[in-house]
């Protein structure tokens, strides 16, 4: 399979009082036209990961890798005018939580058609005929209505529908996704997944699929990298995780309850013997 | 799974579409504005009317005079209504002022509101020009002091801001003088217009610049603009530091939200990020820095109406104050308290028309 993307070593540096913290530490890995999951706790740089990839990393953070390669770009060494063209075009990203992540006064049609205008030279009439193509794309049934509306006038579901067509309007090769469905309720996040996996599998996209949640990237990804304190402890086929060998995903795996479970308790991570040396 | 959510979204599909229903709501909060506002005036009104009271100056004194009989002093207080029960003085003083009596002005000796109605136009005229200095200059400044955080850009804009704060109006206004009139010679001196000229615009509005374009008068114009430029500036310039500080914590805020970080990852250039991303949710709250600044230089700024001998509100108040003029300080106090009123409810409703969610 021929790599979209291939990172060595990235390292994402955060200044502080007591000299540099690296939030990811010297990170290796490869991205092809599949379902890449990237799972980790809270902190262990599975979002800085993705951040990087955009070259979003928020001020006065900075990305360090050896290579870290889109198409023949490196975007290790590109600066932000080169990163804008990619953005939205051909890497997109979506956040967690569309109440926060569209902004409250602008028309969800004008939002996405956004992007068409920064990138493209097509015309008013065109920007609203691919927008409302693309709002029909991630099954919003009365996409005219909908281009009409504002943020805070949808649902959680139909807002996160609303991002991904945002970021798939212009059939990027990767889409960076993290945390897509945690602000969702339970029950529209399979059918989220679902839209959002039916996309990136029609239009041969890249996905990078980041979550705190084990079962989902297992059934959601094709290959899964697990991420301990800013360090890819183990990298397994989704299907093979239960064969897993780091301690760290072995441990995360014996504490998820199971329906006929029989135990009292769930086993507790013990840290000590992972080695964290923070 | 889907079910709940579609139903959430016929419901939602209503609304937009039933314009009665929305017209009707639409009227119902306008009703309700014309109904706090009508509260709020009866309560300013009592405000004046009880600080009326209660003031150490003897309105019969004011009228006989100190030394007049105590049989005269009676009849006069009678006369005045002043043996009457409170609430019937409240009422006949509310009607009083719904007819725009607001008494006589014993320094003037002229109705109060005749002197309010020559006396305001300058004040207002100056805290126009003042204001539109304010927010052209001062909301660029704050956005881009905002978008350049921590730069040379930012830091100058900050002194600038707070020499706005620190430096007294009368001694800025002074300088201002002894420069641009005194030396220079590029700004007209004291007073509205040049004295030759005084008088010779019929008012009609009361603001001499109207009143002179209206007129085609373009000698008393250049003459009327010369005059107001220097303590309109002024103006503009306390009111722009204020502004500018106000927009860029707005602003701040704005750029830490999550919708920034879409807009980037959309490709949006960073104009556009800051200009429309960050900048259009936060013109709500402007709205209400302006309305706040507009009415705090409405109430006349007393040191530069003096310094710049304008005959505005604020040295009429001053003057009626010295005077003991109660009826003129009254009167001139609740003209400034309905301006303000007016300007907070002018807010209320471009809240309306600016943000989508207050629509809804």
């Amino acid at each position: 399979m021929s790599a979209l993307i291939e990172v060595e070593n990235l390292r994402v540096r955060f200044p502080g009082d007591h000299g540099p913290t690296d939030v990811v530490r010297g990170i290796s890995f490869s991205l092809g036209r599949e379902r890449l999951g990237i799972v980790g706790e809270s902190g262990s740089g599975k979002s800085m990961t993705g951040r990087a990839l955009m070259g979003l990393v928020p001020a006065p953070g900075r990305a360090i890798a050896d290579r870290m390669v889109f198409d023949g770009i490196d975007l290790a060494r590109l600066d932000e005018r080169g990163f804008r063209r990619l953005r939205g075009a051909r890497l997109s990203m979506v956040l967690q939580d569309p109440k926060f992540s569209l902004n409250p006064v602008i028309r969800i049609g004008e939002q996405i058609g956004e992007a068409l205008a920064f990138h493209s030279r097509a015309s008013r009439r065109e920007r609203r005929r691919r927008v409302l193509d693309v709002l029909a794309a991630v099954r919003i049934d009365d996409p005219e209505r909908v281009y009409r509306l504002f943020p805070h006038e949808v649902s959680g579901g139909m807002g996160q529908r609303v991002m991904i067509a945002m970021m798939v309007v212009l059939e990027p090769d990767v889409m960076i996704a993290d945390e897509p469905t945690s602000a969702l309720d339970v029950s529209v996040r399979a059918q989220v997944l679902e839209i959002m996996d039916d996309l990136v599998r029609r239009r041969g996209m890249g996905l990078v699929l980041i979550s705190h949640d084990l079962e989902m990237v297992a059934r959601w990804c094709d290959r899964v990298l697990v991420m301990y304190d800013g360090r890819i402890v183990e990298e397994c086929a989704a299907g093979r995780l239960a064969e897993a060998t780091h301690p760290y995903t072995k441990g995360l795996l014996a504490s998820t309850p199971h329906l006929d479970d029989a135990r009292e308790l769930l086993p507790v991570l013990d840290r000590g013997a992972l080695g964290a040396s923070r | 799974m889907a079910q709940a959510e579609i139903g959430a979204e016929q419901r939602a599909s209503r609304i937009p579409r039933a314009s009665a229903a929305a017209l009707l709501r639409r009227g119902r909060s306008l009703a309700w504005i014309a109904l706090t506002l009508a509260l709020t005036l009866l309560g300013l009104m009592a405000v004046t009317f009880v600080v009326g009271r209660v003031v150490p100056i003897d309105p019969v004194i004011a009228v006989v005079g100190e030394r007049a009989s105590q049989a005269v002093y009676d009849a006069a207080r009678i006369e005045m209504g002043l043996d009457d029960p409170v609430v019937v003085q409240f009422a006949r003083y509310v009607m009083d002022v719904l007819r725009g009596d607001l008494g006589m002005s014993v320094t003037t000796q002229r109705p109060v509101m005749e002197d309010l109605a020559r006396v305001f136009p300058a004040t207002l005229e100056m805290a126009t020009l003042g204001i539109l200095i304010g927010v052209t200059l001062g909301v660029p400044m704050g956005v881009v002091a905002a978008a350049r955080q921590g730069t040379l850009v930012d830091q100058v804009i900050r002194v600038l801001g707070l020499a706005g704060y620190a430096i007294p109006a009368f001694w800025i206004g002074l300088v201002g003088l002894v420069v641009f009139y005194a030396s220079l010679g590029w700004v007209g001196g004291p007073g509205r217009i040049d004295f030759f000229l005084d008088g010779m615009v019929e008012p009609v509005t009361g603001l001499l610049l109207v009143d002179s374009l209206l007129a085609g008068d373009m000698e008393s114009f250049g003459s009327a603009f010369s005059h107001i430029v220097l303590p309109a500036t002024i103006l503009g310039f306390f009111s722009l530091a204020y502004i500018s500080r106000m927009t860029r914590s707005f602003m701040l805020e704005q750029l830490g939200q999550e919708y920034i970080v879409t807009a980037r990852a959309k490709g949006a250039p960073e104009r556009v990020v800051v200009w429309r991303h960050a900048f259009k949710p936060i013109r709500v709250q402007l709205v209400t820095v302006v309305g706040l600044s507009y009415a705090a230089l409405l109430e006349g700024s007393v040191m530069i109406e003096t310094v710049f001998s304008w005959p505005g509100i604020g040295n009429y108040l001053t003057n009626a104050l010295l005077n003991a003029d109660m009826n003129a300080v009254l009167g001139a106090t609740l003209l400034i308290g309905v301006v303000f009123i007016a300007i907070n409810k002018l807010s209320d409703l471009l809240y309306l028309i600016i943000d989508p969610r207050a629509r809804s």
